[in-house]
Parts: structure tokens; C-alpha cells; sequence
């Protein structure tokens, strides 16, 4: 995905005023949010496999080169080839080459955000292929050529009649002519031009939920059944994958599926759970004839060597954006690229540079809710803190807020000055503010009094009256 | 039990009958309370904003004015919770400073969870009526687990309806800086959370901190809406019937 | 390429501070994850999340009977008497006049019978194991997918499916597949669909004698 030509504060004003979108958003998140924790009321168990995962994936994090060179060697024994990629160009590159020796020419795609993350449909598009997204969707969205709003549902801010706009302008040039109006139409319809794709296409890039080094395999989920069509019916199978989703074994798995659809949908499993493994087998009567794994790096590795390895742990199931307030008052375009959200206030910093998104950490009121949600127990809200922090020491803060900081924290250090400072300050505030209980205007913080009423001080600060009370006691 | 009652800088300058009512409730439930004059803020700002150095330098002020007491209370989770979760973490390569923050975050107390959980207090002996909905400020509920002690106390005040609202762990949007940083956010967030308020029918909401309870009732006063907004150590130490937040009145 | 692996793992190895790689075999995690405690009979707890997922389920008492369902369903739905089979099944006797081959899927195909390696109950679903007498497409083309499922193969938890595919010595197939319910989408304004790209109907013919 490219950067964003626009800023942070321009997209949050256009998304602030969109109600259809907050009203999608709501029923969205708001539906996944229930239906979670219903499931989580209902599964004692719940707080244990949480802190099983958490151990997993720091286990693996910890041993990350060997369990990658475990998986590695197991794919090749089942026949695939594994590719790595230290940055996302290069990742573009490999994928480029596999397709220009598989002389492709259509190529589908299975829901993948690391795809996103290293700008692969641009890059195809740009060589000459046909590329088409096969979830849902993604597939809306890229008719229409925008960014996803949410991670499980990237178009849920497009009603349907403009899918059946879309549908007008994409499908008739297909044969299709009729304009639908009814949902169930609408998927028929995508169902029937999509099985054209899968049986056509050359390639099928898919994403690893997880990769298992027991066995070699990549492992993905999906209600559609869309990844599955994608892998099987092509001649050549990509999966891209972070290096960080590896796990031990096919038990470990099992662990984070219990947590996964649960903590993403609200459901207990996604409909089809696959693991794939190796090309076809010499007897097999479908699948694909090779196989690749394009492992990526893209700063990851980095990240594993400092305060933000916990970010590692993520499994992308979107739960801390749908519990955050931020989040769903925005939407996913707000946060200008692939990843939103909590998650994605961490990560697009560090993949991109803090430098470059300098909002996302601080347009969080370190509420803790994501924290307490995240099925893998990443401490968020802290590692938000430290990109904040990382920020300041860069000299990126703005100079108005670093002197108010500074000149607090200088009187804050200062006890007898900054008493004395307020028992002189607050009870002229409060005479301001007394007749109406509040001040509407105060210089420099116009972003309270645009909307917001200060409530006047009560007059005295505390320590004040407690000296007097004090010096009044026997 | 000796103790040092932590003001926090909002209560101190906009609102100091919170920490009188604080001092109240401690005294009541048989506590000699000081307020050491040392102190000024938590520091939070400067920590949440990134300045790690200024934050330090302002933990060490509060470490050593609080040294001594057996418990430090403050009517605010947020505050508390710095002290608690974050001051140890800040000196973690000085071990001398690190072991007198952890000493203090033993200590350190929201103040109704310390009534209910640390000194058995189960009821109050207050007068309010009237339905009331609380509000869970989000560092006191997940940083010190302040979520029942509150609605244990509320619910023995004689007349109050206590009835929960939807969306009570929701943010109300304050979160410090947060606020006018990102005005348009906040603004709805704080919307939202009023929606719920008035939702519920009550006619008026407590909550256990003050950064929270201004950002509500400016945008409640705003509007021009109704609703009373308190601070529940006020309605316990039965103040509830003086002006409330943003409500006309001599203090 | 061998130049970005290098890379790679020299890149990982600096963040854990080794300088070559660990000498010592990786110490794996003790213990295993916590499984769900359930009580009632598997089978029952199997058919009822089925049915909660959308499946449909029938009981029969042998495989004698499965050609007869599955004349009966084909009908109910209006497909054509084609059916599309692994060869797994090609024991079974199929009903007069349906046209029957045992081949992996092609488009136009309405319907296909499978067995299964084994069915979970603790979130339902069958699992499938690919093979030359198992192609998984037959699980994701046709617009129905019958699966034949012996009581007997239903399983408690999920590790269960893995521990008796090592006791059985096969390979690691190309593909396990495992499917609780037909395909779904909730893309178009949260509406819930079934049939978005795999079948639109999943019915389990369930043999308990």
C-alpha cells in the first residue's frame, strides 16, 4: 500500500463526520464485541489459553532462527521451496520472479495482510498481471479502489447499492447485465464471476495464519472458503507470511485457533480451517504443482531485538480495534495504511519510521481495553507509551507541547513555587468562571473549549485550605 | 494507620472537596490522615507524553515525600496507578531509587478499593437521593482493579438508586493530553459515554476520578443537559447535595 | 535466496545476541495447552454444533443407506442426478440413475460425497485428509458437499485429529481441510450469506448403527 498523501487529523475530520461509516462501524465491532464475550463467558478455560499462547509465542520468539530453519526444512522435504525476504522490496521480487518462471498471467489472492504490507498488487498490476482479490471484501474494495476500513470486514463501510454500482460497472463487460438490489444476489453474482478467476488463475497467493515447523505447513482460516480455492485450482501456490508466525507444532495450532476466531469474530471456529502442505503429491488428483513460502522480514527481526519483541505475539485477529473507542469513532482509512487500530498505531511506526506516523501512538487515551482483550496478552498500551517516548527524545514532539511539559514539569518539581503560583492562579480562574460554573474560552486550550465547558475551580486550591484548616485546628 | 493522603493535582486546583471528602472517609473509618506539602503532581503528563526524564525526576519528589507513611491513598485510579504500575519501571537502572518506588507502590491505594478491600469499610453513613449511574474510569479499573468497592459503598447510601448503565468500561474520552490533541475524537467519545448516561435515567453519574468527570460534565454543561456529575468519594463523605461539577454555587 | 536468508537470520540472531546459531537443540515448551471440558456424549455434542454452523445432518443406520439419502437430498434441492465422489467411496451403490465419477472437481459440478478422516465435537467439524482417493476440491467446488461420517471417527478435541493421524503412519497429505458449515460472508453490510465461494450447502450423512 502506498503512504497517504493526506494527514492523520485530515482523515479523522472526514471520517468524524461520516455517521454511515460510525453506523457501520458500530454494528461491526460492536456485533464482534458481544458475540466475544459471550464466548468468553462461556469457556472457562478462556484465561488459560491465553497464557499458553503467550508462553508459545514467546518461546518461539526466543528461538526464532531455529524454529524457521525447523519449518524451512520441513517444507522443502515435503517438496515447496522457501524464500526470505529481509525487506518488503525484496519480498516483491521474489514473488515478481516466481511468477515471470510460472509464465502467469491471472493471478488470485487469498486474504493476506502482509501482502499489503509490501505493496505486492501494485507491483504485479505494474508488470502485467491480472490480479484479483478473492475475499469478499477485498475484492469490493479493490473495485473501488480504496483501502480497507477494518481488518475481517474491509468493506463494511460501502452500502449495498454501491456494491451493486460497482458490480454495474465491473461485471457487465463479463455478461452479467442485471442490477441487483438484494444482498443474497450480489454474493451469487461475485460467487459466479470469482469462479471464473479461481479457474483461470496461474497463481494463488495466499497468507499463513500460522506456519507449523512440525510438518512444513502453512495454516489459514476463512469463512468463504475463498483461500482454499485459491491454493488448490491454480498451478502455482505463494503463501507470504511474517517470519514471526511460525509455531512448534500442529498441537500449538490448536491453542491459538481456540483463540482466534473467538477473539476476532465472535465466533468459535472460522468455517474452513486448511493446512496445506508441499505441492501436489505425485498421485494426488488436484492441487498445485509447486509451492512457495515467501518468508518476510521487513523490520521484524528488528523489532525482536528491543522493547517492542511483545508486538511479535500478534496473530492479527483484530480484537483490540474492535474494542477500541478510537478505532471504531474512525475507521481504518484514519489510520492510513495497511494495518489499524491499536495493532496498527504500533506497528505502521515501526515498519515505516516514527518519524512518518507520528499521530498514531498518541491519538490513543491508553484506556487498556485492547490490552485486556489481546488473545496473546500484548501490553499495548505500553508499547505505545514507548513509541511515544522514542518520539520526544527525537525532538518529534511539537515545540508548544514540549515547552507546556516542560514548563510543568518544572513547577511540578518545584513544590513551594508551584503552590504558590496556584494560590494565585485558580481563585482568579475561579472568579472567571463563577457566574456560569465554568469558562467557555481559555487561551490554549481551545481543543477543550471548542466543545467543552471547563468547570470553574471552587476557588481555593486544596493545599491552601488545608493550611488554614490546619493552622485553624487546636 | 498513618495515612499520607496523595491530593493529585486536579483535585488540588479545581476541586479540593474531593480530597476532602477523601480525608473524611479515611478519618471516619478510624485512619490519622497528612498531607505532605511536597507534593505536586504524579507526573503523569510529562510520562504519557514521553518526556521519561521529567517524569523521573518528578516520581523521585513524590517518592520522598511519601516515605513513611503505612499507606498512600488518592481519590483518583489514574494517579494511583501511576505510582502503583509505572514509577518501579521507571528507575529500573537505579537500583536504589527502583527499590524506594517499589516500596512506595506497595503503598500506594486508590481510595475506595483501600476502604473496602484494605480497611473493611462495607458501608457509609450518607444521604443521597436520587438515581445514580457510575462510570469505571478506565486506569482504575484495569490498572487497580476498581470495579465493585465503589457499587459496594454507592449502593449503602440511604435513597440512592444505583443503576448501571450500558458501556460503563467505555472511555469516556479524557485520557489526559488526549483530550485537545485530538478534540474531534474526544468529543465523541464523550457524546457517546453521555448517550449512555442518559440512557440509564439517571440523574446523575459518580465516577472515581477527576480528569474523567470534568471532561463529562464541560460537555454535559455544553449542551446544556441536566445531569449531575460527582466524584463518589463526595457522595460517600455526604456532600452530594452541594454544587456538583460545573453546577453554579459557592464551593 | 541465499543472500536474503543469510540476512534474515543474521538480522534475528543479532536480536537475541548469538552470534552463530544455538549449538543446543531447542529446549521445547513443557506442558500442552488447556483442552475445553465438555460433558455429554460426543456424538450429540458433534450434532448439535453441526446444526448451530448450518449444516444439515441425517442420521442412517449403514452405509447401505447412504445411496438413498442421498437420491433424497439431491432432489431436495433440486440438483441434477451427477454426482462428483472420491474414490473412497466407490464401495457404495449408488442410486439408479445417477451419473457417478470418482475424479477431482470441475466447475459445473452441483454435487459431491466425501468421507472424512475424522469429526471433531468439541466446536464441530469434519476433517478431510487429501489423497488420490480423497481430491479436495471436491470439498470447495460443488455448490453441495455430502460428507459421509461414521460415529465412530468423531473425536473429543481437536489435538485428537493429530495425535491419530501420527498413530496412522501416513504422511502429511497435501492439504488437511477442516469444515464446520458451508461458506459464508458477512462482507455486504454485515448480512449474513451462505454460499459465497464454497459450497452453499454441507450435509452430513452421519452412520450410527
Amino acid at each position: 500500500m502506498q503512504a497517504p498523501t493526506t494527514t492523520f487529523p485530515q482523515r479523522v475530520a472526514v471520517a468524524i463526520l461520516d455517521k454511515r461509516l460510525q453506523a457501520a462501524l458500530d454494528h461491526a465491532s460492536g456485533g464482534f464485541v458481544k458475540k466475544r464475550a459471550a464466548l468468553v463467558a462461556a469457556q472457562p478455560e478462556f484465561e488459560a489459553l491465553r497464557e499458553r499462547a503467550r508462553c508459545v509465542k514467546d518461546h518461539v520468539l526466543a528461538n526464532l532462527d531455529g524454529y524457521l530453519e525447523r519449518y524451512e526444512e520441513q517444507v522443502v522435504r515435503q517438496g515447496g521451496q522457501v524464500h526470505w525476504a529481509s525487506t518488503a522490496e525484496e519480498a516483491r521480487e521474489i514473488i515478481l520472479a516466481i511468477c515471470r518462471d510460472a509464465k502467469a498471467k491471472t493471478i488470485t489472492k487469498g486474504k493476506s495482510m502482509v501482502s499489503e504490507e509490501i505493496g505486492i498488487n501494485a507491483a504485479l498490476e505494474a508488470a502485467g498481471y491480472e490480479v484479483i482479490e478473492t475475499d469478499l471484501g477485498e475484492y469490493i474494495i479493490q473495485l473501488a479502489k480504496e483501502p480497507p476500513s477494518h481488518i475481517i470486514v474491509p468493506a463494511v463501510h460501502k452500502t449495498r447499492e454501491q456494491v451493486g454500482d460497482l458490480f454495474d460497472e465491473h461485471h457487465r463487460p463479463l455478461g452479467y447485465t442485471r442490477h441487483l438490489t438484494e444482498v443474497s444476489e450480489m454474493v451469487n453474482e461475485a460467487r459466479q464471476v470469482l469462479r471464473g478467476h479461481y479457474f483461470r488463475a496461474d497463481v494463488g497467493i495466499t497468507g499463513g495464519n500460522f506456519l507449523i515447523a512440525e510438518t512444513g505447513s502453512s495454516l489459514i482460516v476463512t469463512n468463504e472458503g475463498n483461500g482454499d480455492l485459491t491454493q488448490t485450482l491454480a498451478r502455482v501456490h505463494i503463501v507470504t507470511s511474517g517470519i514471526e508466525r511460525v509455531v512448534p507444532t500442529l498441537d500449538d495450532a490448536v491453542t491459538f485457533l481456540r483463540l482466534l476466531a473467538r477473539s476476532a469474530t465472535g465466533q468459535e471456529t472460522e468455517t474452513y480451517t486448511t493446512v496445506s502442505t508441499g505441492p501436489r503429491r505425485a498421485d494426488d488428483l488436484d492441487g498445485p504443482q509447486e509451492y512457495h513460502v515467501v518468508l518476510v522480514d521487513n523490520g521484524r527481526s528488528r523489532m525482536l531485538g528491543g522493547p517492542f519483541r511483545e508486538m511479535l505475539r500478534c496473530i492479527r485477529c483484530g480484537a483490540c480495534l474492535n474494542h477500541c473507542p478510537v478505532y471504531t469513532s474512525i475507521g481504518g482509512h484514519a489510520y492510513g495504511w495497511v494495518y489499524p487500530g491499536p495493532m496498527g498505531s504500533v506497528l505502521t511506526p515501526l515498519i515505516n519510521g516514527i518519524d512518518k506516523a507520528y499521530d498514531l501512538p498518541n491519538a490513543c487515551t491508553l484506556n487498556g481495553r485492547c490490552q485486556s482483550v489481546c488473545p496473546v496478552k500484548i501490553p499495548l498500551p505500553g508499547l505505545l507509551r514507548e513509541l511515544r517516548r522514542q518520539q520526544f527524545e527525537s525532538g518529534l514532539t511539537p515545540l508548544p507541547i514540549r515547552w507546556a511539559l516542560r514548563a510543568w514539569a518544572a513547577l511540578a518539581q518545584r513544590a513551594g513555587l508551584y503552590h504558590l503560583a496556584m494560590r494565585i492562579g485558580i481563585p482568579l480562574l475561579s472568579r472567571l468562571g463563577r457566574r456560569r460554573g465554568g469558562l467557555s474560552w481559555l487561551p490554549l486550550a481551545t481543543g477543550w473549549t471548542d466543545t467543552r465547558d471547563l468547570p470553574a475551580p471552587q476557588g481555593q486550591t486544596f493545599q491552601q485550605a488545608w493550611s488554614a484548616r490546619k493552622g485553624a485546628r487546636p | 494507620m498513618r495515612v499520607g493522603l496523595f491530593v493529585t493535582c486536579l483535585a488540588d486546583l479545581m476541586r479540593p472537596s474531593v480530597a476532602f471528602a477523601a480525608v473524611k472517609l479515611l478519618e471516619d473509618a478510624g485512619c490519622t490522615v497528612e498531607v505532605p506539602a511536597g507534593q505536586t503532581c504524579c507526573g503523569q503528563p510529562a510520562l504519557n507524553s514521553g518526556d521519561s526524564v521529567d517524569a523521573r525526576e518528578i516520581a523521585k519528589k513524590v517518592i520522598a515525600a511519601f516515605e513513611g507513611f503505612d499507606a498512600v491513598v488518592g481519590p483518583s485510579g489514574s494517579c494511583m496507578g501511576t505510582l502503583r504500575q509505572d514509577y518501579p519501571a521507571m528507575f529500573a537502572d537505579d537500583p536504589a531509587w527502583r527499590a524506594r518506588a517499589e516500596d512506595l507502590s506497595r503503598r500506594s491505594h486508590e481510595l475506595l478499593s483501600f476502604l473496602v478491600d484494605v480497611l473493611k469499610i462495607d458501608h457509609v453513613d450518607a444521604h443521597y437521593d436520587g438515581k445514580v449511574t457510575y462510570h469505571d474510569s478506565c486506569a482504575g479499573l484495569r490498572e487497580m482493579g476498581v470495579r465493585g468497592q465503589p457499587r459496594k459503598l454507592l449502593a449503602s447510601v440511604k435513597g440512592l438508586a444505583l443503576i448501571e448503565m450500558d458501556g460503563t468500561e467505555a472511555c469516556c474520552g479524557f485520557g489526559g493530553t488526549f483530550c485537545v490533541k485530538y478534540p474531534e475524537i474526544s468529543t465523541k467519545m464523550v457524546d457517546d459515554k453521555i448517550a449512555h448516561i442518559e440512557a440509564s435515567g439517571a440523574g446523575t453519574v459518580a465516577g472515581g476520578d477527576l480528569g474523567c468527570l470534568l471532561n463529562i460534565a464541560g460537555r454535559i454543561k455544553r449542551r446544556g443537559l441536566s445531569v449531575r456529575v460527582i466524584h463518589t468519594a463526595e457522595l460517600l463523605a455526604g456532600m452530594g447535595a452541594e454544587p456538583s461539577i460545573g453546577e453554579v454555587g459557592k464551593a | 535466496m541465499r543472500g536474503g536468508r543469510e540476512r534474515v537470520l543474521a538480522d534475528i540472531r543479532q536480536s537475541l545476541d548469538r552470534i552463530g546459531p544455538s549449538h543446543e537443540a531447542i529446549v521445547p515448551l513443557p506442558g500442552a495447552g488447556p483442552r475445553p471440558a465438555f460433558d455429554g456424549d460426543v456424538v450429540e455434542r458433534f450434532v448439535a454444533k453441526m446444526l448451530e454452523k448450518s449444516a444439515t445432518l441425517v442420521r442412517i443406520a449403514s452405509f447401505a443407506d447412504v445411496a438413498a439419502e442421498v437420491a433424497r437430498f439431491v432432489a431436495s434441492v433440486n440438483a441434477s442426478q451427477r454426482l462428483c465422489v472420491s474414490r473412497a467411496l466407490a464401495a457404495i451403490d449408488w442410486p439408479v440413475g445417477f451419473a457417478v465419477e470418482y475424479r477431482a472437481a470441475r466447475r459445473d459440478d452441483e454435487t459431491s460425497v466425501t468421507p472424512c478422516f475424522a469429526a471433531v465435537a468439541e466446536s464441530g467439524g469434519i476433517v478431510t485428509l487429501s489423497g488420490p482417493a480423497t481430491p479436495s476440491t471436491l470439498n470447495f467446488v460443488p455448490d453441495n458437499h455430502i460428507v459421509v461420517v461414521q460415529a465412530a471417527q468423531v473425536v473429543r478435541h481437536f489435538e485428537d485429529v493429530w495425535t491419530q493421524w501420527r498413530v496412522s503412519g501416513r504422511p502429511m497429505p497435501r492439504t488437511v481441510n477442516i469444515i464446520s458449515g458451508p461458506s459464508r460472508t458477512a462482507d455486504i453490510e454485515m448480512t449474513i450469506q451462505l454460499g459465497a465461494h464454497g459450497p452453499r450447502r454441507l450435509h452430513i450423512l452421519l452412520v450410527t448403527p
